[in-house]
Parts: structure tokens; C-alpha cells; sequence
């Protein structure tokens, strides 16, 4: 029986969800494979060795770096679901400044913390084989995936933009009918539109799609009426230590520099 | 009864009479779309009774921009165009083609997914629709290989078009030869929409036996004066194409360094091709169940501004936005000439509306066949 273990590093536990919140399919699954690893359900075993392992939560402290290459070594297949195991997620901002000196204005004894000086994802540190972005990711992501290596088949990279969902879905866009700065354009499709159905903009969650052209969308929301440091603030939110978003935001931050 | 009447032309309905229009149709069993405001915008959604249609609203059309008002008219069709209008209807966004299923003894057994539509009556279509229309018919409909699911709701549908009274800041369709006045067949009734009522005739033998369950009268010579009129004035438009046939032009301008600027501005989103009434193109994927006995084979919109849509055996032939962008332009306006011997573009205005940094498909031909190499 194939074996899949589900690790957590520095998160929220949230997209762990994707798995308890399946319903009659994590019945199906339980049933399939055999789970060896996978604390929040209670089956805890963190050395297990397992044929597919998702893991959760970014590098963000000592401990993190010993335990990922453990179980890169233990796994056969690795895949990082969410944000912050793709990409450092939201706690990866304090790249962006001086992590330590956060700590210690916030905390009374910040000397008996121990974090790394950065939040980074799983891919800097081990060979990661599949990245599901989003935070959360769904159960569909998660699922399609193990469907898919159960077959022997690898996994369909989702990586379009959110807007060809959203017109999909039959919104009517939020940036043109209201000039609301909307991340869809840059960002990766996978979770159906789900801010703009609502009738808001999309802030990113999912990460950047193929082919981010994020200069002219900044541009678009300098037209809108954002201030540079605002703009940089779009790109600088949940996925703000993957490449493109990084970039962007910090040429829009010098911007506000120049004046 | 005044003098200029005639009164063996029975073809008009009073405006308060409308909602009879509605009820004969449902009675004829068919399910009634049509225009509604909806999230800011006009969009074809199921109504049943007049009261739920756009009265009085006009729409405000630029380039990534699009907004409502009401002038408190009592017109029902003063609006021109919201994002979509017949292709989503019949060329589903998402739809599942076919299934398999494996039995006990590992056989598989494969069945169509496509179930029997019930008719469909679509109230205020343009005539850039019917052309856009005629368009997809030619795509899905003709040659070796009729696209079933398309066809099996394209039969049961009956449109009800409406000529357009006044054109949107972004309409061009004068240019194309496809607007604003429905010109040549493809309805089954035709309105044309003054303040107290409509100047209505049918188009098809489904459209006579609707027509005379209506509460008809005739009409007047001058209300036939005034919709001439509000058509003649939709026809000044802002934007236009230099000609209908851009096949050569275009396809001797694939170097222009107007497609490098072009590069720089895009997103390559695919919104203008979603939009577009005539964009046909989709991928296919299969959505296997979880226990790994049954799988949904799927066909989904597609975009020439996806990597996926050049991907060729590990290859990703249109790489950049530059080549996207070209493909799009030079699929729509030249190279469909030489698959459906015409232009793919029917003047409707959405990809310029709808681009969300507005990049304006007239303004860019212009540049590109135009000879202003530096644009
Ligand atoms: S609402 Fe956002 S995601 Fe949707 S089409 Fe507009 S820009 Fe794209
Ligand atoms: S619309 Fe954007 S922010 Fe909202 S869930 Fe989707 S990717 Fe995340
Ligand atoms: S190319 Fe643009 S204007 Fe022409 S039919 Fe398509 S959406 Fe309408
Ligand atoms: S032209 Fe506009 S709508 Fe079309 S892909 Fe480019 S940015 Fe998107």
C-alpha cells in the first residue's frame, strides 16, 4: 500500500484542513493509502517513511532546516502544499525588515525565542518534486494530485492566470466596473475565482501564474489612484518571498524612495 | 386611429404589453434569458417577468472601463453590451464531455455526458451577436466534425434580437459591417425600441407562431421614421477598423516593433479572448474520481494568452506575451479569413472594454497596418 505522510513546519495548520475537511473522500483515501504521519488526525510518527509526503508551513527556525532534510530523506515524493511551504508565506514580510528587531519589540523575553532570521520556502532548502500554492489550498488540489501519482501520472501544473477563471465563472470584473485594484491578473489560478464571485479583489493568495507581467498591473493600479507604497503592498502580502512578487514590490517601494 | 397608419402591418406592441411577450414564450415551453444588471454589469441571466430587465440603464464603455447609469428612461434595451451575451450559453464556460466508468471486471465503459436542453429563448440580441453567432455556428457546425454538445443546444434556441438604438464609446461594428441594424436573418423576432413600445416582426417560422399570440396593432410610418433615425445615429461611432479584410496587411507586419510595446502593456490575462463572442478556443481535462473507477473527460475555455495553448511535446512555443499577443490579433483579424473566409471580429468592443489595462485592439491595428513603424 502506498504510504503518505503530512508534515507541518512554521504555519497555521490550515491547509492541513484540505484533508480533514474532505468528507466521505478522506474515508476513501484512508482506505487507499496508508497515513503515517499526520499529527492533526492523531497519527504522529515524524521519521515515518512514506512514499508521498505533503508538507505544510516554511522554514522559519532552526529546528525547521534539521527536520526537512530528515524527511526529504524519508520521502519518496515531496510536495509543499500552501503558501508558506511554497513560497515563505505571510511570517516571509519579515525578510523584508529586520526579523529580530521585530521580536524584540513585540516580545518581553525575545531571547528565549528561537527563529531564523528568515521565513523561507521548503524549495530553498531540499528538492521539492510538486508545489500546490494557495492559502489555503483545497481539498480538490490535494486530492487531484494523489489521484494523479496513484495513476503514475504527474500532477497538471495549474498555473494560469486567475482571470480567465474568474470570466469562467461569469464575473464581472472588479477593476473594470469599479477600478478596484485586482491581483488576478498576475496571479495563479486554482481556487475558482473565489474573491472576485464575492465581489472583491483578488489579493494573491495563490501565488504568481506564468508569465506575470506585475509592472504593467502596478502601473494599472498607479492609474487607479495607489500610491507606490500601497502598490508595493499588494505585491508584498502572503507570497511576498516568491521571485516576481518580491521584485515588484520592492521597485515599486524604491519608486515611493525616489519621491 | 391616425392617417399614417397601416393597418395591415400588425407589428407593434405597446410597451406596458411586454411581459405578454415573455408569457407566450414560457407557455411555448421555453426558458426565457435575458439582460439583467447583476454585479455592475448587464448580463444575460433567467427572467421571467419584465420588472427583473434593465429599464432606463445605459452603459458606460472605455478602454478597461465600465460603468452603469441610470437615465431614468423607460427603455428596456438603451444599454448596448455587458460582458457576454449568446457564447456562454452555447459554448459552455465548463462542461463535461463525456464519462467512463470501470465495472468490477476492470472493463470500461465510456457514455456521453450530454443531456437533452430544454429551449431557450434569449431576448436582446445584437446584431454583432448574430454575426459573432453565425461565426461560432461556422466553427462547431460545419465540416467533418459537428461539435455535438454545441449543436444540441443551438437547436433548441430562439432569439429574440433588438437593433441598437445608440452605439457604446467602444462599438466599431458599423466598421465590420455587422451593426448596429440587424441586417440579413439568423432571429426568430426583431425589435426595434421607442419610448412607448416596439416595432416587432419575426425572422423565422418560430417567430410567425409566437408573433400572433401578441397583443399587436399597427404601427405608424413615423415610428418607423424614428427608429430609422436612432439607427443612423448609433452608427457614429468613435472607433472603426481600416477594412474588413486585414489577412495581408497583418501578416506582413509580424516583425513590427509594435508587438515589442505590446509586450510591455499586456498582461496576457486572456480576458479580451473570454470576452470575445467568437473565441472558440478551450483545453480538455479528465477529473478522475478519488477510488479511481470513474472519470469525467472535461472541456474548459482556453486562451491564446495561456503557455498551455502553444504547448507542444515539452515545448512551449509561444513563450512570451509578444508572441501571444500577435497570435491573437493575427488569428482574429487575418488568419480566419482563411478558415472561415471572413474576419474573426464582429466590431462588439468587449476585449477593449474588458482588458483590465485597456489595450485597444483598434488603436494597435492602426499603428501596425498603418506604417507608423515607431508607434
Ligand atoms: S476581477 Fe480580477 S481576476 Fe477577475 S477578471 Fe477582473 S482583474 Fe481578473
Ligand atoms: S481570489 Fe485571489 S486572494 Fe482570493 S482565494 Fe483566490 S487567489 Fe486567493
Ligand atoms: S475582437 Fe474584440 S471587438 Fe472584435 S469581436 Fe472579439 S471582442 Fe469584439
Ligand atoms: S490585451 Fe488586455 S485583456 Fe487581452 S491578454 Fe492583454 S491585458 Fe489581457
Amino acid at each position: 500500500m502506498v504510504s503518505v505522510a503530512i508534515h507541518k513546519f512554521s504555519s497555521c495548520d490550515g491547509c492541513q484542513l484540505a484533508f480533514l475537511n474532505a468528507g466521505q473522500d478522506l474515508i476513501t483515501l484512508s482506505n487507499m493509502v496508508e497515513i503515517v504521519n499526520f499529527a492533526e488526525a492523531g497519527i504522529v510518527d515524524t521519521r515515518a517513511k512514506a512514499d508521498i509526503a505533503f508538507v505544510e508551513g516554511s522554514i522559519s527556525t532552526p529546528e525547521d532546516l534539521e527536520r526537512i532534510s530528515d524527511i526529504r530523506h524519508n520521502s519518496n515524493y515531496l510536495i509543499t502544499i500552501g503558501a508558506c511551504a511554497t513560497a515563505g508565506g505571510l511570517q516571509a514580510l519579515r525578510n523584508l525588515a529586520n526579523g529580530k528587531e521585530w521580536i524584540a519589540d513585540i516580545y518581553a523575553t525575545a531571547d528565549t525565542i528561537s527563529a531564523l532570521p528568515t521565513s523561507t520556502p521548503i524549495s530553498d532548502h531540499v528538492k521539492v518534486d510538486l508545489e500546490l500554492w494557495g492559502c489555503p489550498v483545497s481539498t480538490r488540489q490535494v486530492f487531484t494530485a494523489i489521484r494523479s501519482l496513484l495513476f503514475d501520472v504527474l500532477p497538471r501544473d495549474e498555473h494560469d492566470k486567475l482571470c480567465l477563471e474568474c470570466k469562467r465563472q461569469g464575473v464581472s470584473c472588479v477593476m473594470v466596473t469599479q477600478g478596484i485594484p485586482c491581483m488576478g491578473p498576475v496571479t495563479r489560478t486554482g481556487c475558482g475565482a473565489l474573491c472576485p464571485r464575492h465581489g472583491r479583489d483578488c489579493y494573491a493568495c495563490y501565488g504568481p501564474a506564468e508569465n506575470p507581467n506585475t509592472d504593467a498591473l502596478g502601473k494599472r493600479f498607479a492609474g487607479l489612484g495607489l500610491v507606490s507604497g500601497q502598490i508595493a503592498a499588494r505585491f508584498h502580502f502572503i507570497n511576498s518571498a516568491s521571485p516576481d512578487f518580491r521584485q515588484a514590490g520592492l521597485n515599486w517601494k524604491d519608486k515611493g524612495n525616489d519621491g | 386611429m391616425s392617417q399614417d397608419t397601416d393597418q395591415t402591418r400588425l407589428d407593434y406592441l405597446d410597451r406596458p404589453q411586454f411581459q405578454s411577450l415573455l408569457d407566450v414564450l414560457q407557455d411555448a415551453g421555453f426558458r426565457c434569458v435575458g439582460p439583467q444588471v447583476s454585479d455592475h454589469a448587464i448580463v444575460f441571466e433567467e427572467i421571467s417577468y419584465v420588472g427583473q430587465l434593465p429599464t432606463g440603464m445605459v452603459d458606460r464603455q472605455g478602454p478597461g472601463r465600465y460603468t452603469l447609469k441610470d437615465t431614468g428612461t423607460g427603455r428596456f434595451f438603451y444599454w448596448v453590451s455587458g460582458p457576454q451575451a449568446l457564447k456562454p450559453h452555447l459554448f459552455l464556460p465548463r462542461e463535461v464531455l463525456w464519462q467512463v466508468d470501470r465495472d468490477d471486471d476492470g472493463k470500461l465503459h465510456f457514455s456521453s455526458a450530454c443531456g437533452q436542453p430544454q429551449g431557450v429563448a434569449f431576448i436582446g440580441v445584437r446584431s454583432c451577436d448574430l454575426a459573432a453567432l453565425d461565426l461560432l455556428d461556422r466553427h462547431f457546425l460545419q465540416g467533418d466534425y459537428v461539435d455535438s454538445a454545441y449543436q444540441s443546444r443551438r437547436q433548441q434556441i430562439f432569439i429574440i434580437a433588438v437593433n441598437c438604438a445608440r452605439s457604446a464609446e467602444t462599438c466599431f461594428c458599423h466598421s465590420t459591417g455587422d451593426g448596429p441594424q440587424v441586417r440579413g436573418g439568423g432571429y426568430d423576432l426583431l425589435l426595434s425600441e421607442l419610448d412607448e413600445g416596439f416595432i416587432i416582426t419575426s425572422g423565422s417560422s418560430k417567430g410567425d407562431e409566437i408573433l400572433v399570440r401578441l397583443p399587436l396593432r399597427a404601427s405608424t410610418n413615423q415610428q418607423h421614421e424614428q427608429v430609422r433615425q436612432e439607427l443612423v445615429s448609433a452608427e457614429q461611432q468613435q472607433r472603426s477598423l481600416p477594412s474588413t479584410d486585414l489577412n495581408e496587411k497583418l501578416m506582413s507586419q509580424l516583425e513590427h516593433p509594435r508587438w515589442d510595446d505590446l509586450q510591455e502593456r499586456c498582461l496576457s490575462c486572456g480576458n479580451c479572448t473570454a470576452v470575445c463572442p467568437t473565441c472558440f478556443c478551450h483545453s480538455e481535462i479528465d477529473h478522475p474520481g478519488l477510488n479511481g473507477m470513474t472519470s469525467e473527460h472535461i472541456r474548459e475555455w482556453d486562451s491564446c494568452f495561456t503557455s498551455g495553448h502553444s504547448y507542444i511535446h515539452g515545448h512551449v512555443l509561444r513563450d512570451d506575451t509578444r508572441k501571444r499577443y500577435r497570435q491573437w490579433l493575427t488569428h482574429k483579424l487575418a488568419t480566419w479569413h482563411d478558415q472561415y473566409q471572413r474576419s474573426g471580429c464582429v466590431g462588439c468592443g468587449r476585449c477593449i472594454t474588458w482588458c483590465p489595462v485597456g489595450i485597444d485592439l483598434t488603436e494597435e491595428v492602426a499603428v501596425i497596418c498603418g506604417g507608423d513603424a515607431h508607434g
